[in-house]
């Protein structure tokens, strides 16, 4: 069965939101990774299958325009609510990407009772208890997306030869980075301190050969969310979705739909 | 002409083989290799040569800042600015300049550099930069937001230096409550400001739209005849004529008093494997965000290997062919310059005398032979060309202060 993706823009918080939304069911948010989102992935389309799914690009990021005055992911965060708000959807779980875990984490720090489930993959926000967030800055633009998977061959599979184009949009994305999450680099003090008032029961995902960021952070979310349990996922790095995406997809249409 | 000479106080004694095998010499090549006992030295036989310079006869002493690497010992401008104000008398003190997005607080920039201005007794050039890339991360700065930072920095400083506070400051990125220094300059209506830079068009347009001096650095003959017109094109849309008073020039010179050993002693300016900056990663140097956007798509291409160094990498031997490297006797000395002042034209130029590990003997030989000669030389070319630097031609400091704009002097009254 293959699944019709319709395309849409939004005008919110001064600028156009685009929109890639497909399938039917329960509604499942998708916040993508720091390095943008393919248009289409395996991963999208499994999940697909069961959910309704929505998978917005960040205001800077893909086709989504950049607002000069956005500086946080919770500036992120507020957006995507808008989002959800204009569209009327209710009981929304969020599945977060690494950078995307980040800001869905702050959206339900903002909105504690707002979401049905929390699913946090290899999640930023959080500062490790043990050893640094892998610093993009220093990396070129192959090396860092490389990095963040366990089998090279994965890389491949997903990104192929590496088109000037993808080379561009990485520069693009880094540099949303840079506006948004600069400096503490990658996590926000505050975040383990809000995450004890969230109701949805979350599940946070690691790769067991995450080199962005350290796993030794999945122990830091397990503290913070009151209601939280870990899967790690073998012989994987920290794009998850990409990686793995029969198993991810498994994984989080299991815990959305148990009761 | 106002002839400066200049320095990059390179940290010569540092393990070069440690730098090659490490594959960078710049930003994370670890400050191990960093020597305070022969840094300490190096730093005051610079001192002593920045006052041969003076006794030489050179108007001024080009002073700039850089972090994170042996090529230049320079992490703070304003320091030697200061040392410079105390035991110099007569030369200008030229930063080229202060990196304004590093500073978090413009406000005290301000007071550092006004009290040089004091106590220099008015002597102070105060250049402003953006900042090489390297420079942001060495800082914890970010570089999406340098352009922006550069032009508020400047616009708070110069404010600073030309309203009576108490003022606040409620900017994007410097918020201030009291705005109040008891330091200002000596200088009216405001030090001097030159902006050095190297690639970036739209530096080149603000600068001239201040009507600041661009000074390009060490650029090649036809990418500073781009420049100048840049400048001169935006400079006729504000409503004045550029001329050499708007234009200055750094370039390396090195004077011997053979042609044989001012041709090994410049081979030194190669010493940073060919690199500006030394040998870094291209990400380094041009951090997201920091570059314009028009360059993105050949930039992400040579950040991966998969595209040649936009700026190219010119051998030794072409560098001397095309003059980005003079170097010989004086008498030689003097007729590459010559050529080149008829081509370029600027009313400023920055002789970059020494690099690398060029013994002391010939550093200071250098200088003396650049201040005694080679300058005096220029100089005199110079005037005969018509090549008058900012104080020859009364320039404005900014374009504010203009009298020949009939908008400005309307204005005015």
């Amino acid at each position: 069965m293959s699944v019709a993706w319709t395309e849409t823009a939004h005008q919110i918080a001064g600028g156009t939101l685009h929109l890639m939304r497909g399938g039917s069911g329960r509604p499942l948010l998708i916040l993508h990774h720091d390095i943008g989102s393919p248009d289409r992935l395996p991963f999208y389309d499994a999940l697909a299958g069961s959910f309704d799914v929505l998978v917005p690009h960040h205001p800077g990021w893909g086709k989504s325009q950049r607002l000069e005055w956005m500086r946080h992911p919770r500036d992120i965060a507020a957006v995507h609510a808008w989002l959800l708000s204009d569209l009327g959807l209710k009981d929304v779980s969020l599945v977060g990407l690494g950078f995307g875990g980040w800001i869905a984490a702050e959206m339900a720090s903002q909105a504690p009772a707002g979401y049905r489930r929390l699913i946090l993959v290899g999640p930023m926000g959080i500062k490790p208890p043990a050893g640094f967030i892998y610093d993009q800055a220093i990396v070129s633009y192959l090396d860092y997306p490389k990095a963040g998977f366990h089998d090279p061959a994965a890389f491949t599979r997903v990104y192929g030869d590496v088109t000037t184009d993808q080379l561009e949009q990485w520069d693009i994305c880094r540099e949303m980075v840079f506006r948004t999450a600069w400096k503490p680099y990658m996590y926000n003090q505050a975040l383990p301190h809000l995450m004890g008032g969230v109701h949805a029961p979350a599940l946070v995902v690691w790769g067991d050969d995450d080199r962005h960021v350290p796993i030794s952070a999945a122990a830091a979310w397990q503290k913070a969310l009151p209601n939280a349990k870990l899967e790690t996922v073998a012989a994987c790095g920290h794009y998850v979705d990409m990686e793995k995406p029969d198993e991810l997809a498994r994984l989080v249409t299991n815990f959305v739909n148990a009761n | 002409m106002h002839l400066m000479y200049f320095t990059e106080q390179p940290m010569a004694a540092y393990d070069a083989q440690e730098g090659l095998k490490y594959g960078a010499t710049a930003l994370t090549f670890s400050n191990r290799y960093f020597n305070p006992v022969e840094a300490s030295r190096l730093y005051n036989e610079y001192l002593e040569e920045y006052v041969l310079a003076e006794e030489c006869g050179v108007d001024g002493i080009m002073l700039n800042e850089h972090h994170n690497a042996p090529f230049c010992m320079q992490p703070r401008t304003n320091m030697f600015g200061a040392i410079l104000a105390a035991v110099t008398k007569r030369v200008k003190i030229v930063f080229l300049g202060n990196p304004l997005p590093l500073s978090d607080n413009p406000v005290q920039l301000s007071e550092e550099i006004s009290m040089i201005d004091m106590i220099s007794k008015g002597r102070v050039v105060s250049g402003f930069v953006r900042g090489g890339g390297q420079e942001q991360l060495a800082n914890g700065v970010n570089p999406a937001f340098n352009r922006e930072r550069f032009v508020e920095a400047h616009d708070l400083i110069t404010k600073i230096w030309t309203e009576p506070g108490p003022f606040r400051w409620e900017g994007t990125h410097y918020q201030h409550r009291v705005v109040n220094p008891w330091a200002v300059p000596v200088q009216k209506p405001y030090p001097r400001v030159w902006i050095p830079g190297v690639l970036s068009r739209e530096t080149v347009i603000w600068t001239a739209q201040q009507r600041y001096p661009y000074i390009a650095l060490n650029t090649a003959i036809d990418a500073t005849k781009t420049i100048w017109d840049t400048y001169s094109k935006a400079a006729a849309e504000v409503g004045y004529t550029a001329g050499p008073e708007n234009f200055g020039y750094l370039i390396r010179v090195h004077v011997q008093d053979t042609e044989e050993k001012a041709l090994q002693n410049a081979r030194q300016f190669m010493w940073m494997q060919g690199e500006f900056t030394g040998l870094a990663h291209p990400v380094w140097a041009n951090p997201a965000g920091y570059f314009s956007p028009s360059g993105r798509r050949g930039f992400v291409e040579f950040a991966v290997g998969r595209a040649k160094n936009p700026r190219g990498q010119p051998t030794f031997e072409e560098q001397v062919r095309d003059t980005m490297i003079v170097a010989g006797t004086p008498d030689q000395v003097i007729e590459r310059l010559k050529h080149l002042i008829e081509h370029t034209r600027p009313g400023i130029m920055g002789l970059w005398g020494n690099d690398g590990t060029v013994p002391k003997e010939d550093r200071r030989r250098c200088i003396e032979l650049l201040g005694k000669e080679v300058m005096p030389a220029i100089r005199e070319h110079g005037a005969k060309l018509g090549l008058k630097d900012p104080w020859e031609a009364n320039a404005p400091v900014h374009l504010k202060y203009s009298t020949d704009i009939p908008t400005m002097r309307a204005a005015a009254e």
